[in-house]
């Protein structure tokens, strides 16, 4: 996952950009079976540790999921850090400093 | 989550209990007005109200119309973009959830030339 947090004045752009397959279980393979649905459910973003927002998502997210929030009151220095949990359980975490 | 399940903005609001959406100037949906790949349609939802405590993106010809549904705190700003996936050209809603209960949406055509649902 890269995360990149921006300061401008009192504020922070985050972008995030996750690493995720985000099948829609639409899909069929070669042999006509269904590929299963396997994307990310639920987003979780925190500012030094104080959690500032959270997202769910459903399979019409894009492959590679991309998103861009603003924090108020974050400056330079302070973490950003992003968790996802997709439909399989799987989790991850990181962290990114404000610059 | 039955949410993720509706088809049409009737469904959607009747699962989360909210209260009929009303259309608003204030909500704004950015997006290309043609997308060349379905598969990845950059979406933003924005508004300038106060007391915006979720905002959903909603595709409505997609086969479940919610995309994608944020919860924000007092610490961030209601505005939010990400990319999604359109399987043809459509409408596309920002629904707006206020804390007093108001449910206010914006919408924006998308024409869609490859379909992002196809396999």
């Amino acid at each position: 996952m890269r995360i990149r947090a921006q300061a401008a004045g009192d504020k922070a752009t985050v972008r995030v950009l996750m690493s995720h397959e985000m099948e829609t279980g639409q899909r069929k393979d070669a042999s006509g079976k269904v590929i299963p649905a396997w994307f990310i459910q639920d987003v979780t973003a925190k500012h030094n540790d104080k959690v500032v927002m959270t997202a769910q998502w459903g399979p019409a997210v894009s492959k590679n999921p991309f998103m861009q929030f603003v924090v108020k009151g974050a400056k330079a220095g302070d973490k950003i850090s992003i968790t996802w949990v997709d439909n399989r359980g799987d989790t991850r975490t990181d962290e990114a400093t404000v610059s | 989550k039955a949410a993720f399940e509706a088809k049409s903005m009737a469904e959607l609001t009747k699962a989360l209990g909210l209260a009929t959406p009303t259309e608003s100037k204030d909500i704004t949906v950015t997006g290309p007005d043609i997308a060349e790949n379905g598969a990845v349609v950059p979406l933003g939802a924005a508004t300038t109200l106060p007391g915006v405590k979720r905002m959903m993106l909603l595709v409505e010809k997609n086969p479940n119309m919610l995309a994608a549904l944020f919860d924000f705190s007092d610490a961030v700003d209601p505005a939010v973009s990400t990319r999604v996936k359109m399987g043809q050209s459509s409408d596309v809603f920002a629904v707006a959830v206020m804390n007093d209960g108001r449910v206010l949406y914006g919408h924006k055509e998308i024409k869609v030339t490859l379909g992002g649902c196809g396999g």
